[in-house]
């Protein structure tokens, strides 16, 4: 369903991407890991077009999304996004951070659309969270609003930027549980990811990126315990 | 003591002027804190656009005003156009001095609260737009609904130091003649002389006004502040 062929993003000088080639199935869970600064947040942000890609084509479902004709705003809607830091907008109670794309975007009712949101949350566990602000909100909580919101878009994919990282490590677990729940689901899911236990338990596949390419992919198996190459056997003695 | 008692009689007289004349300052100052609002959201907006025309039409605006004194702004605009007006076409041309102290203050604040709007704009944290637009939201809509309302909680302290500069500023349309609180106090000066008293009545009324707006401002602060702790 993603397909993405020989991906470049420079920044100025800066080569992030050096080419990155690679096919996604429908329902497929792929973790992404590797050191800081290889590019994996930049490769995520340019399957949703926060980052414009340099050079190099991606398709989702068929559709060139890399082409200079196409909607973005469109192409946003499909992919939901969860961010480190959350970004919920705390202006927002719960309910309207999750409701308020498909008002607008979507163009749905209020009624119809907080009545949705309302089944999200109680999805992820927040029902009784509803009417506060995030501010009063624990970071785990935080962040399975976050995906609420992104899931309200009924979006074909969702892309996780590290999404546990700034998480105290006893909210790591209700947030990874919310994830494995939607790949069980059959959400098809791109996660950068430095849980490891969670890529070895959930990913279908793990690609290793360092210096703008994958270095290295296959099954958890073939990467925690047969790496061949040198590059990600050294990064996984450090990481694990 | 009897120039006491002659400076309290004074003060008692012009008083009723002062309060006509304080209406006529806040009329003055809230019109043009509403439309400076305006004007400064727009040339804020246009600083930050991607449009260049956009941007060096904002910066060519608020440089202008900010690099000029208000004084000679007052007078280009109320004795300098209708000047222009009557060269080029040959009529007369008059503006209603409140009217012309509304549109001058208005263009005036609009400079200093389009800064005012862009630093506010430029406080929020780049992933609230990130995570808008994210959502299929597009730019001119996640301007509205996400980063707008969180910068206007900003902005409301500055804003608020705005309205009492512009309050006080106003004070210089005496000199075209509207009849705000410090020209009636003159105006009863120049008939019975008594500088001082009235002078000090004059800055007394004007240090009340500035002490109403700040309290105004951290009440509307704390209204607002609740929901915004991140
Ligand atoms: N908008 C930008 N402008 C300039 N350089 C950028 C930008 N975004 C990322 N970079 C650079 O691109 C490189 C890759 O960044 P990226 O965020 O993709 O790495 P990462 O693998 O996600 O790292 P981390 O694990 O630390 O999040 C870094 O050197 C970063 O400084
Ligand atoms: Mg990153």
């Amino acid at each position: 369903m993603i397909e993405i062929k020989d991906l470049h993003k420079q920044f100025g000088e800066l080569q992030v991407l050096k080419g990155i080639s690679i096919d996604i199935k429908e329902s497929e869970v792929v973790c992404v890991i590797g050191p800081s600064g290889s590019g994996k947040s930049t490769f995520l942000r340019c399957i949703n077009l926060l980052e414009m890609p340099s050079s190099g084509e991606i398709f989702i479902d068929d559709e060139k999304i890399t082409d200079r004709k196409i909607n973005i705003n469109k192409i946003r809607e499909e992919a939901g996004m969860v961010f480190q830091h959350f970004n919920l907008f705390p202006h927002k109670t719960t309910i309207q951070n999750v409701a308020l794309a498909p008002i607008k975007v979507r163009k749905l009712s209020k009624a119809e659309a907080e009545k949705r949101a309302h089944d999200l949350l109680k999805k992820v566990g927040l029902e009784d969270k509803a009417n506060v602000y995030p501010s009063a909100l624990s970071g785990g909580q935080k962040q399975r609003v976050a995906i609420a919101r992104a899931l309200a878009m009924h979006p074909k994919l969702m892309l996780f930027d590290e999404p546990t990282s700034a998480l105290d490590p006893e909210m790591v677990g209700e947030v990874l549980g919310v994830m494995k729940d939607l790949a069980q689901a059959g959400m098809t899911m791109v996660v950068v990811t430095h849980e490891m236990g969670f890529a070895r338990e959930v990913a279908d596949r793990v690609l290793f990126m360092d210096d703008g390419l994958i270095v290295e992919q296959g099954t958890p198996h073939d990467i925690f315990s047969n790496a061949k190459h040198e590059r990600t056997r050294s990064f996984l003695s450090k990481v694990l | 003591m009897s120039l006491l008692s002659t400076y309290l009689e004074h003060i008692i007289k012009v008083l009723p002027d002062l309060i006509v004349g304080s209406m006529i300052t806040i009329e003055i100052t809230s019109f043009s804190l509403f439309f400076g609002m305006i004007l400064g959201t727009i040339s804020g907006l246009g600083k930050l656009s991607r449009k260049r025309i956009l941007r060096y039409l904002s910066i060519v605006y608020i440089d202008f005003i900010r690099g000029t004194p208000l004084l000679v702004q007052i007078l280009l605009f109320y004795y300098g156009l209708p000047g222009l007006y009557s060269n080029v076409t040959g009529n007369p041309l008059s503006i209603d001095p409140i009217i012309a102290g509304i549109i001058v203050c208005s263009i005036n604040s609009g400079a200093y609260i389009a800064e005012i709007v862009r630093a506010g704009i430029q406080s929020i944290d780049r992933g609230q737009m990130e995570a808008a637009r994210s959502l299929g939201m597009n730019e001119s809509m996640a301007m509205r609904e996400i980063i707008l309302p969180q910068a206007f909680r900003r902005i409301i302290p500055p804003l608020g130091n705005e309205f009492i500069a512009l309050l006080k500023d106003s004070s210089l349309l005496a000199v075209i003649g509207v009849h705000e609180l410090l020209k009636t106090g003159q105006l009863y000066i120049s008939r019975t002389f008594a500088a001082f008293p009235v002078y000090i009545a004059v800055a007394l009324m004007y240090l009340i006004l500035t002490i109403l707006i700040s309290r105004l401002v951290a009440y509307s602060e704390r209204r607002l502040g609740v929901s915004d702790r991140n």
